[in-house]
């Protein structure tokens, strides 16, 4: 087994609708735009470097900037190789369309999955190499001598034996004329200058001035607002409703009907909001208006014993090993259904005309928007203009399924001019695509020194594959629900068995901030702390002796630990607990300070995170997203639940479905242990670990294991 | 007709007096830096001044506006140097997506005028704002810094 973190066969969101041609990933160099060489002033040496006359280097980010600081880190990748002078550095979004007329020069533009660094890292520092060769081609040809004479440094090219140097702003038109190099060598790690090293985010001064605009914010000509009511229930679509009730409010237009929802289009938003909850609407609730949470978790419940399940991995014989062990140790687990609660509320601005369909969207996946927008106006995708504004956050929600795209541009093509569609919160967190809900069953085995010689796994619950590319499932399963029990679990268990049962419910499910390792990283990382405790046995110590053949998880482990101080006694009240977790490639370890209070409160003084993301771009966004997932883990944990009755979501807005906010700020230490040799994702990796070393440190306080989440619904009062 | 002072500058808008201060700002006068996020009043990304308070503006009707001095994150920087508190911002690298930080910053803002030096339990009390990115920790450490300044 390589020692190397796993890559999971997890989705790979690419927008194939919108994509038309062939999947062109990685690197094309250069794909001139007709006219683009004669333009005056800035120069394309490739599809990813412009540099200007004075200097100014223009970085293309084909990716969303969500937060996660890819605005910066990936122009990093480029001007490592670029050797260019980082002050001088901009950076400029290529829109879908354009990336579609060529060819896919910029590959992927969808930002999910903490793909952007891992699955762009190469194809950008080769773009970096091959502008800086031309450069120094240029210079070379310039000044008549072998480019191999020459060297680029600072947005300097210089040839030592002369002492010439020609400025980057000086070349960079001849530069772009010559043909990309047909080999390239990329720096070895250990002589970068810039990757590695903490560089401020480019987007900060405007991101505290108000300046940035998202898709909330956008204004064109003529535009009115839109204002949407859905079938509450899921799957159901609108009968009738009563136009006479708000006929004459004031600045209300129209009402337009759409498949799921109905909207009312007015002046401004706030007369459209206050028409639509005016408006009465009967609704078919097509099958579903009687589902309940209790009645989805029944319908799970049979999905930990159900005959028909899919094994995805299986080493060993369990049920011999099983029948041997001298002990045994059994527990069910389960999580809810969560909502994104991106803090930008889901919008579009659309304008369809009779030759082009344009919107402007906070989208995770530009192209696909793009695909949504033809689908919706049933027009080929080149007649379609995508706008991609900054994103008040993702999460998972603005990527897979643009729904608000599909039902901006039905709006505006029914009103005949731009319309910009807002939802409230409400809608917002009443229409997700939600973290599935899940279950595990376990049943383990141990030997007589208390190690599990066996071990069986069931999870259940809904797909998110089978619900938004059923064309994804291998061999109709959904592997990657049980992400973090099949290639990403690396305790040596010798007989191992991991079965899935899939349970689908009428409730909308998609991928969300470390998607199905959100709940198995809980169930797993939780299970294993009853076997150590079960074996009498510290749960670091027996943690270090399921990877003891393992030397890279377990430097992150015990660097979580050390960093901790798990070898001494925590302050008076406080426990701890731990949990390792691999996922997108990277692996973390973190211990939680908790204590519990008389009453069952819970407070969370410390959060240890150690990160091993192989090579690290930006240390300073590495930690802020940890500090960033570790605050969207433990949100989840203390309170994070969507639950349904009547078929509907009965959470809507921040009163009912609570979110951490600063009083409640554990302290955060994260310590980077990069080991070299991979590049894994950072953004989604601090989530899952952190439920279970909060509930291991519950444990440790209390004696009460927590198997369901959230913990606002568990009873943690001392007797 | 309701009349406005924004930003030191009078302003007349053509709304109903119900309409929330909020889509005033953000819709009639283009004022977009300050956002909407739940509009019940529990999240803060509409936070601006109305006679050095930080308030909710998502709550607050037009017509209660009326007479009163109103500051939103465009007019927070004075004398065209930006406000300490954006400066302390800039100093910790602490936006992620950026959507909630303009409330974050008049929230922050209107605390040290009336608290220069505030304790983390007085920071606790007073910045209840919602960071959906997670930048809490980084927030209190600007806010230190900030009362530095």
């Amino acid at each position: 087994m390589t020692h190397m973190p796993q890559i999971s066969r997890r989705f790979f969101l690419t927008t194939a609708a919108a994509a038309g041609g062939g999947l062109a990933l990685g690197f094309h160099l250069p794909d001139t735009v007709p006219g683009a060489e004669a333009a005056p002033g800035p120069a394309e040496v490739n599809a990813w470097v412009v540099i200007q006359p004075d200097d100014a280097v223009i970085i293309r980010v084909a990716r969303s900037e969500m937060g996660q600081g890819i605005t910066t880190a990936l122009p990093m990748l480029v001007a490592e190789e670029l050797q260019c002078d980082w002050s001088k550095v901009r950076v400029e979004f290529p829109s879908p369309e354009e990336n579609l007329r060529r060819k896919r020069a910029w590959g992927d533009m969808s930002t999910g999955g903490s793909r952007s660094v891992r699955t762009s890292q190469e194809y950008l520092r080769k773009a970096g190499a091959a502008a800086r060769e031309m450069l120094i081609a240029a210079a070379a040809a310039q000044w008549g001598v072998p480019a191999v004479q020459c060297q680029a440094a600072n947005s300097l090219v210089s040839h030592k034996p002369s002492g010439r140097t020609l400025r980057y702003g000086e070349v960079a038109e001849a530069a772009a004329k010559l043909p990309p190099p047909s080999e390239l060598k990329l720096k070895d790690p250990k002589d970068w200058t810039l990757l590695g090293t903490p560089q401020k985010r480019l987007d900060v001064v405007e991101k505290v001035t108000g300046k940035p605009v998202y898709g909330i914010d956008v204004r064109v000509p003529n535009m009115v607002y839109a204002a949407i009511a859905q079938c509450p229930v899921f799957g159901g679509t609108p009968k009738s409703y009563d136009e006479s009730k708000i006929r004459g409010l004031k600045g209300v237009r129209q009402v337009v009907r759409l498949p799921n929802a109905i909207a009312v289009v007015a002046d401004s938003w706030w007369q459209a909001k206050t028409a639509i909850d005016a408006l009465p609407v009967t609704w078919d609730e097509g099958q579903s208006g009687t589902v309940s949470s209790a009645s989805i978790a029944e319908f799970l419940r049979g999905g930990l014993t159900a005959p028909e399940v899919a094994v995805v991995r299986k080493d060993g014989d369990v049920d011999a090993a099983l029948a041997a062990a001298a002990q045994r140790v059994e527990a069910e687990y389960g999580a809810p259904f969560l909502s994104h609660a991106t803090m930008e509320p889901q919008n579009c601005t659309a304008s369809v005309t009779s030759d082009k369909v344009e919107i402007w969207v906070s989208t995770q996946s530009s192209e696909g928007a793009l695909g949504a927008a033809a689908a919706a106006a049933e027009v080929p995708p080149e007649k379609v203009v995508v706008h991609k504004t900054m994103l008040g956050g993702g999460f998972g929600r603005r990527g897979a399924v643009q729904d608000y795209v599909h039902q901006a541009v039905l709006i505006a093509k029914a009103v005949g001019q731009p319309v910009k569609l807002l939802w409230t919160r409400e809608e917002d967190i009443r229409h997700d695509f939600y973290r599935p809900t899940a279950m595990a069953k376990f049943t383990a085995g141990l030997d007589a020194s208390g190690m599990p010689v066996a071990w069986r796994v069931r999870v259940t619950g809904p797909s998110i594959l089978a619900n938004l590319f059923p064309q994804r499932l291998t061999g109709g399963v959904d592997q990657s629900f049980a992400n973090g029990f099949t290639e990403e679990m690396a305790y040596e268990v010798p007989n191992y068995e991991v079965g899935y049962a899939m349970r689908t419910t009428h409730v909308p499910v998609g991928f969300w901030r470390s998607v199905n390792h959100s709940q198995n990283g809980f169930f797993r990382e939780s299970f294993i702390d009853e076997m150590a405790h079960a074996a009498g046995q510290d749960p670091y110590q027996y943690r270090r002796k399921l990877l003891s053949k393992d030397p890279v998880r377990l430097a992150v482990l015990d660097a979580a630990a050390q960093k901790a101080g798990w070898d001494k006694p925590a302050a008076l009240g406080v426990s701890r607990g731990i949990a390792l977790v691999e996922a997108f490639g990277s692996i973390s370890a973190q211990v939680a300070e908790a204590s519990v209070g008389g009453k069952g409160e819970i407070r969370v003084h410390r959060v240890v995170a150690a990160v091993d993301t192989g090579h690290v771009v930006n240390p300073e966004i590495l930690r802020a997203q940890t500090e960033s997932a570790i605050v969207y883990g433990l949100t989840a944990a203390l309170y994070g639940a969507i639950t349904i009755e009547n078929g509907r979501v009965q959470q809507g807005n921040f009163d009912d479905y609570q979110m951490l906010r600063l009083a409640d700020m554990p302290v955060v230490e994260t310590v980077l242990v990069p080991s070299g040799g991979f590049w894994g994702g950072g953004g989604e990796l601090g989530v899952p670990p952190l439920a279970p070393a909060l509930c291991n440190a519950i444990f440790a306080a209390t004696g009460k294991r927590v198997r369901s989440l959230p913990l606002k619904d568990q009873d943690l009062k001392a007797v | 007709m309701p009349h406005l002072l924004i930003n030191g500058q009078p302003r007349e808008v053509d709304v109903d007096p119900d309409t929330p201060l909020l889509w005033v700002l953000r819709d009639t006068l283009g004022l977009t830096g300050t956002k909407y996020g739940c509009g019940i009043a529990q999240c803060g990304a509409c936070t601006v001044h109305i006679d050095g308070v930080a308030t909710r503006s998502c709550s607050v009707p037009v017509s209660a506006a009326e007479g009163t001095e109103i500051t939103t994150i465009e007019g927070l920087p004075a004398n065209g140097a930006l406000h300490p508190v954006q400066r302390a911002w800039i100093a910790h690298d602490v936006p992620q997506c950026g959507y909630c930080q303009s409330g974050m910053i008049m929230a922050v803002a209107a605390l040290l005028k009336e608290k220069p030096q505030p304790t983390d339990a007085e920071i606790d009390a007073a910045v209840t704002n919602i960071c959906r990115c997670g930048t809490y920790a980084r927030i209190r450490a600007a806010i230190h810094t900030a009362a530095q300044a």
